[in-house]
């Protein structure tokens, strides 16, 4: 029998590894968008975990609405970082620095 | 397993603008370039509709419907009346800036209904999911208009920086979100507050997501150390856009928190308490001072929108029914007086020419003496000064400070707003004391003059007779 803290482990876990993937990544903007939708698959093993050892399935809906939206954000974060290309011809986080004040 | 069939009747002026923008978007597809302001007449024509029902839906009791996911209350109803007004200014007031640039097209209209659509849930959500997909309605689309204007290059940036920011935030949410649900065992914003009414809040499960959710809506309502996107998205976005973000999700933003926080969390707060302490202190300090070193008038009512979110937070932080309608106040004024500054940044500017920059508003008084008139009743009341509505919005909730004993945060509150008149007072000096860069005239649409009188009329009218307002706020939280 696996322990609901495993679970919650295993979420803190991937949810610390999206943290550090958009914090410390200073090369690519691909790599930011693939750390934020692991971000939301870790709050996504949080719900599970508890709507199963809840016995309750609002948890397991609000996934369903979590897939959803991640997918339109991602959607358009990919669109945005398009319009950001043809205009800049780079990706690269550290260069994406002309606002400032 | 019995379907029962939802109450639709206190989510009609939902209903209605959802409708309405699919409708935009499809009419939209037809009209050519001529006829595009068929697609703003009916967007404005949306905000009205959805205005009636909601007035005409509106009663003092409250009501649940989609299995105590959907609330409709007077405080949801008069948030959401300011939030159609609000809208509405601003599509009026962006017309012909978006006509000039070539930038007049149906999207920003499509996703402007879509974030009052957005907004409109965030604020009659009643359940963790339903405030979720409402925030993801309206950031989304917010998202999209920042990088409406394709061939800019800041605005293009800025959108990127918010996408990034706002998606962060979003999984924090979530995440406290999660952890709450499983402390609790419901997504129901009333049973979560019931289960934490029994049982004491030292559970540090349910600690840990409470930290999430506050660093979430500090993120999103622009909070210092958690601002860091709002200079820059005010400055590189375009105008109309910066004027919409700084002005309806405010209204939002602030539903979300008293629902999420007091409804919701209402038991827990000793300990949201000292964490909005922290963040309204560091906020107030942080954006009158750093305001002042700013040359572009964009990033510095960015700045001055982060010592506003301080004031709104000392609102709620009281956690007295006072507090709570000195916030809700202060955040419908703070709404108009945007409308405003914004306003006049839209009007001066022409044709390849943005007047963003505060020696822009160099002599305007000579240029034309009642916008510059205008002007400094918006710059008075945003500094706090006697006669106008700023000033009593500050004393609304300087008041619940110190009631809920909290007088060394309403002294630091009341010395940084004396620096932060510094900024204000400085553009007034321009406007009165300096000779003009240019002398043409100001060129603007009859319905833009119109407007914008009447919004700088209605912060000194408020001003003068604000007990209206303030007893509309107390009423409806009670």
């Amino acid at each position: 029998m696996i322990a609901l803290s495993d679970f919650l482990i295993l979420g803190a876990l991937l949810f610390c590894i999206s943290l550090a993937g958009i914090f410390l990544n200073r090369k690519n903007l691909l790599i930011l968008l693939m750390a934020i939708e692991l971000m939301l698959l870790a709050v996504n093993i949080n719900f599970v975990a508890f709507s199963h050892y809840l016995g309750d399935t609002a948890g397991q809906v609000f996934v369903f609405f979590i897939l959803t939206v991640a997918a339109a954000e991602a959607a358009i974060g990919l669109a945005i970082l398009i319009v950001l290309f043809r205009n800049r011809r780079t990706i690269n986080v550290g260069q994406i620095d002309s606002l400032k004040g | 397993m019995v379907f029962e069939f939802p109450n639709f009747v206190p989510a009609l002026a939902e209903i209605f603008v959802l409708t309405m923008a699919c409708v935009v978007l499809i009419v939209d597809l037809f009209l050519t370039e001529r006829n595009r302001v068929i697609t703003y007449l009916l967007s404005q024509a949306t905000l009205l509709g959805a205005a009636v029902l909601t007035v005409s839906l509106h009663n003092n009791s409250t009501e649940l419907t989609f299995s105590g996911g959907f609330i409709r209350d007077g405080m949801g109803d008069v948030l959401k009346v300011f939030i159609y007004l609000v809208v509405a200014v601003v599509f009026l007031y962006s017309r012909e800036y978006l006509v000039v640039r070539k930038l007049f097209k149906g999207e920003f209209f499509v996703l402007g209904l879509f974030a009052v659509l957005g907004m409109m849930v965030m604020v009659s959500g009643h359940s963790l999911l339903t405030i979720y997909l409402g925030l993801e309605l309206l950031s989304l689309s917010l998202y999209a208009m920042v990088a409406m204007h394709r061939d800019s290059m800041p605005a293009s940036e800025a959108a990127m920086k918010y996408f990034i920011l706002g998606a962060i935030a979003s999984g924090m949410l979530l995440y406290g979100m999660s952890l709450i649900y499983g402390a609790t065992g419901s997504l129901d914003i009333g049973v979560i507050a019931d289960t934490l009414r029994m049982s004491p809040g030292d559970d540090m499960v349910l600690l840990l997501g409470l930290t999430f959710i506050i660093v979430a809506l500090a993120f999103k309502l622009g909070a210092v150390p958690f601002h860091m996107w709002i200079p820059d998205v005010y400055h590189g976005a375009p105008t109309p856009v910066t004027l919409f973000i700084g002005s309806a999700p405010k209204i939002a933003a602030f539903a979300m928190v008293m629902r999420l926080l007091v409804d919701g969390l209402g038991p827990l707060h000793v300990q949201w308490q000292d964490m909005l302490v922290i963040l309204a202190a560091l906020s107030i300090v942080a954006g009158s001072v750093i305001a002042i070193a700013q040359r572009n008038l964009k990033r510095m009512l960015a700045y001055s929108t982060i010592a506003h979110v301080g004031f709104l937070l000392l609102g709620i932080l009281a956690g007295t029914e006072n507090g709570y309608a000195g916030a809700m106040f202060y955040v419908l004024v703070y709404a108009l007086m945007t409308l405003g500054a914004f306003g006049m940044i839209l009007m001066l500017s022409r044709a390849g020419f943005e007047a963003d920059e505060i020696e822009d508003f160099k002599g305007l008084n000579e240029r034309s003496p009642w916008f510059a008139f205008v002007m400094l009743i918006l710059m008075f009341s945003m500094a706090g000064v006697p006669p106008f509505v700023g000033f009593y919005a500050k004393l609304a909730v300087l008041q619940a400070v110190i009631d809920a004993g909290l007088v060394w945060l309403a002294v630091l509150a009341v010395l940084s707003a004396v620096i932060g008149a510094f900024y204000y007072l400085r553009i007034v000096k321009y406007m009165y004391f300096d000779k003009p860069g240019d002398e043409s005239a100001l060129q603007s649409n009859f319905d833009m003059r119109a407007t914008i009188s009447a919004n700088g009329l209605l912060i000194l009218g408020l001003g003068i007779y604000p007990s209206g307002l303030m007893a509309l706020c107390v009423t409806v939280l009670r």
